[in-house]
Parts: C-alpha cells; sequence; structure tokens
C-alpha cells in the first residue's frame, strides 16, 4: 500500500478506515504470537536445558527427526514420478488420482488412523495377509511412518505437480531431439529446472510428518523410544513435567520457523 | 537423398500434407506466413509430432512409415532442432548446454571437455563457457543453441526461425555466419523463415508453404523470378527490398 497516497487522500471515513485495518491486522499478530511466545516466558532456559536431557524427551526427538526423515524420503520417492506423470500425461483417470492424492489433506487424522488400522491392524483388511506372514504394522514404528506418509503425501505431491507442470516442455522436448531418453528428460531436465518447488514441497511434507498426531496415536499407539513422537510426548508429558511439555513444543517451534524459513528462501532464489 | 519426407497430419484448421527432399549438404528454405504449417513440418521431421500417415526416412533409414508401423524415438532419431526460443536449459551453463547431448550418449568425460571446447571455439563462445545461458544476448544464445544441436553430430538440422530472436542490427552478421557454419559443417538443413532475405541468402532451395501445403519449390532465383506472379508477392520480405 501506498502510504503517502493516504495521507493526502485523509478523508475522514478513509482514516477510519485504515485505522480498523490496522486493529484487525494487530490484533489477528498478536492472537498468533502470544501463544507461541507464551511458551518461551512460561520456562526458564535452565529448566528447559534439564528437560531436553529427559529421556522421554531425546527418545522423541530422535523418534521424530528419523521416522519424519524417513517418510519424507519415501513420498518424494514415490510422489515425484507421480506428479510428473500427472503434470504431464493425459490419461483416462487423472482426476480421480490427483482427488484421491489430495484427500488426506482434508480427511480428518483421527479417520486417517482408525482407517489405517481397519488396513494394515491384526485383523484389518491387508494387516491379517501381514499377520500370517509374520508382519505386524499397527503399534510399531512402522506404522508411525505410515501414518506420517497418509496425511504428509499431498503436501509434497500438490506442489511436486505445479512445479513439473510450470517446467516449459518446450526443454524436454529440446532435451529428447538431443538424444535424451525420457528418464533422461526427467533427471537431468525437468527435476533440475523444478528443483526449487519440489524441495519447498518436501519440506512442507516433512513438517507435516514431523506436527502428526491423531493419526499417529490411534494407528500406532503411544510407546515411549517406539511410537511417541514429539507431538505425542507432548500429550503425555504435560500430564506429568509441564516443562518437558514445553520444551518440546519449543524445539517443534523453532523447526516449524526453520521450515517456514527454508521454504521462502529455496522458492525466493530461483524464482 | 539424405532426407526424403511426404507426412500428412490433420490440424485444427486445415491438413497439412507435405512432401519435400533434401539433398547431401543442401539447405532447404521453407517460407510462409504464421500458421502455414512450416514449425509443424520440423516437428514432423524430428519425431516431436507424428504424422497421420506418410514416410520419413534420413539417409537410407526409415524414421517414421505408417506402412512399416515404424516411428523411430525422438530421442534417436539424431536430428539437431533449434526451437525459436532456442530453449536453452536454464539450470545448466554454457559449457553444460552444449554437453547435454554428448552426456546423454555416455561419451567420455575427457573426450566431452574437447569436443565442447572445440565447438564452442568454433562458435565464439570460448569466453562464455561457464557463463549461465540466463545472462546471454540474443545472438549468444543462438550461437548456444547451434553449437548443442550440432555437438552431437546431427544427420539433419532443423533451424526454426534462427535469426528472429537476434537484433536487428546482427542480423545480417548472424546469417553471414549461419552460412558459413552450415556450408562447413555440411550437414543438410530445413530452416523456416517468414523473412525473404533469410530465404534468398541462406537456402540452395525455397519451398513457399501455404495452409499445410508447399505451393512453390525452386532455387532462390527461380522463387524471386516468379515473385511478381507468385504467391511470394504476397508477404513482406522483411528486407527493405523495394520490388515492383
Amino acid at each position: 500500500m501506498d502510504s503517502t497516497r493516504f495521507s493526502r487522500v485523509a478523508r475522514p471515513g478513509e482514516a477510519a478506515l485504515s485505522l480498523l485495518v490496522f486493529c484487525l491486522i494487530a490484533c489477528f499478530l498478536l492472537f498468533v504470537t502470544i501463544p507461541v511466545a507464551s511458551l518461551f516466558l512460561r520456562i526458564t532456559p535452565e529448566a528447559f536445558l534439564s528437560s531436553l536431557q529427559q529421556p522421554a524427551v531425546v527418545d522423541a526427538l530422535r523418534l521424530s527427526l528419523v521416522t519424519a526423515s524417513v517418510s519424507t524420503a519415501v513420498v518424494v520417492l514415490l510422489g515425484t514420478p507421480l506428479s510428473y506423470v500427472n503434470a504431464r500425461v493425459r490419461y483416462r483417470g487423472r482426476e480421480i488420482v490427483d482427488t484421491l492424492t489430495d484427500l488426506p489433506i482434508v480427511l480428518p487424522p483421527a479417520v486417517a488412523g482408525i482407517a489405517l488400522l481397519m488396513a494394515f491392524g491384526r485383523r484389518g483388511v491387508v494387516g491379517e495377509f501381514l499377520d500370517g506372514l509374520g508382519i505386524t504394522v499397527a503399534f510399531t514404528t512402522l506404522a508411525v511412518i505410515l501414518a506420517q506418509i497418509f496425511v504428509a503425501s499431498p503436501f509434497y505431491i500438490r506442489q511436486a505437480r505445479a512445479s513439473f507442470e510450470a517446467v516449459d516442455q518446450l526443454y524436454e522436448d529440446a532435451a529428447r531431439t538431443l538424444g535424451a531418453s525420457r528418464l533422461a528428460v526427467l533427471l537431468r531436465v525437468s527435476i533440475p529446472i523444478a528443483r526449487s518447488g519440489l524441495v519447498s514441497g518436501a519440506i512442507l511434507s516433512f513438517a507435516r510428518a514431523l506436527g502428526e498426531f491423531g493419526a499417529t496415536i490411534m494407528f500406532a499407539g503411544n510407546f515411549q523410544g517406539r511410537t511417541q513422537t514429539m507431538p505425542l510426548a507432548i500429550y503425555t508429558t504435560m500430564q506429568g513435567d509441564l516443562n518437558d511439555a514445553i520444551s518440546i513444543a519449543i524445539v517443534l517451534v523453532v523447526i516449524s520457523f526453520a521450515v517456514i524459513l527454508a521454504v521462502k528462501y529455496t522458492t525466493r532464489r530461483t524464482a | 537423398m539424405m532426407l526424403s519426407m511426404r507426412a500428412a497430419k490433420q490440424l485444427r484448421d486445415y491438413e497439412l500434407d507435405v512432401s519435400l527432399s533434401v539433398g547431401p549438404g543442401e539447405t532447404l528454405i521453407l517460407i510462409g506466413e504464421n500458421g502455414a504449417g512450416k514449425s509443424t513440418v520440423l516437428n514432423l521431421a524430428s519425431g516431436l509430432l507424428a504424422p497421420d500417415r506418410g514416410e520419413i526416412a534420413l539417409a537410407g533409414r526409415v524414421l517414421y512409415s505408417d506402412a512399416q508401423w515404424i516411428d523411430v524415438p525422438v530421442e534417436d532419431r539424431n536430428i539437431g532442432h533449434v526451437f525459436q526460443s532456442y530453449a536453452l536449459f536454464p539450470h545448466l551453463s554454457v559449457f553444460e548446454n552444449v554437453a547435454f547431448g554428448l552426456r546423454c550418449r555416455k561419451v567420455p568425460a575427457g573426450e566431452i571437455a574437447a569436443l565442447v571446447t572445440g565447438e564452442l571455439k568454433r562458435m565464439h563462445l570460448s569466453d562464455l563457457a561457464d557463463v549461465n545461458v540466463g545472462r546471454l544476448s540474443g545472438g549468444q544464445r543462438q550461437r548456444v543453441a547451434l553449437a548443442r544441436a550440432l555437438a552431437v553430430k546431427p544427420g539433419l538440422l532443423l533451424l526454426d526461425e534462427p535469426l528472429a530472436a537476434v537484433d536487428v542490427r546482427a542480423q545480417a552478421q548472424m546469417r553471414r555466419e549461419l552460412r558459413e557454419t552450415i556450408r562447413t559443417t555440411g550437414i543438410p538443413c530445413i530452416i523456416v523463415t517468414h523473412a525473404l532475405r533469410d530465404a534468398l541468402e541462406l537456402g540452395d532451395k525455397i519451398c513457399v508453404m501455404e495452409e499445410g501445403r508447399v505451393v512453390q519449390t525452386g532455387t532462390p532465383d527461380e522463387v524471386l523470378a516468379s515473385g511478381e506472379r507468385g504467391f511470394i508477392a504476397h508477404f513482406s520480405c522483411g528486407c527493405g527490398r523495394n520490388r515492383g
């Protein structure tokens, strides 16, 4: 907005309107920042550091970082070809595939949790078969990863598809006339050109996996060291030592800020 | 004949139906108004588009034939295609753009370095090897695109409006350089243009296209001689030559 023009036009009605808008923005910013700031105000640095050494906190941190990294890697490996095909190839049922890949975004996590349980639980549709092979999925670390993949994949796939669509097809045509196979075109041209979008999609997907709570607690349970990720640990430790819960929350806030900055940085640099 | 091509394809507004041939070391010009189907002919030759029917053969090798169910994929045709906008890879340096085709062919790294360096030198691009292509002028981009297409020693060179994105003042010199490059490589070549001056200076043979058909074929002199009556009289030559 051009502030000089505002002051020049300063009619009473407009001045009141801009004051109202200002108040609205200020209120909203306070509403978002006060709770986050309160986390930092309600704990001393010493308590924060000692909480970070609690076994439950350390386990949750490690488990969260490992599972979120694995699930992001799986999402990127499977989601990249899928989103590329959906960006470039017109086939029957493409709309259906697009809608289904988006579904976890609008599905409540609790629904995702019970759905996964019905599929992969010991008596589940797939789980029964896996159980016969001696494979248990529900209430294991694998279940944590599956829940994260389920809820986080749309964040990557949507972004990746949009990024691939933004790559001018002429570059791919040029690459093919130069002798690049379709796979080489993807690896040498499309992915590098779409890279910043892909990276920011992966970061968002990682952040969503890290924050996953509802589906995890229903499908994987809440076992320290095996399925108790950071959000679950906040919920559990809150009932005992509040400082531990706040400490984990602060770690997640820091990671969230890092995520926002990382996405901004990667999308701006090549934009 | 190096290239013989007979291809028909239904386009949105008309059916494209051309048959043309290019001899060894010969440069064929496709000239005509916008939308006459010139670029489509290039896409059919390089395989980016498939004809509905016809046959395309390059140096005795059938690239497309509906009768024989042959459609060689784009990447196996070894045809250099320089696009109007050049389509230089924005994420790669000048050197890597020129090296692209060689890397796809799994040429050893040492050989690539030598070949690309030679190609860059020939095109007066040596100083720009490490520059990102986003920083180049129109003329430089054109030379990089040409070097990239020539680096793989293609059997046929397709140039789509090669001088359109070049600054008007630099066009005369670029045209001379382009003609020299094509002559020295000896690669048969099809050039699409809508400027008569390009056609006359670069072409051994000119095909005038109109709504998907070749309406006139001849040497530059023949086409020019028929200029007053023929189709060529219709469109501006863009060369400031006042004819008629």
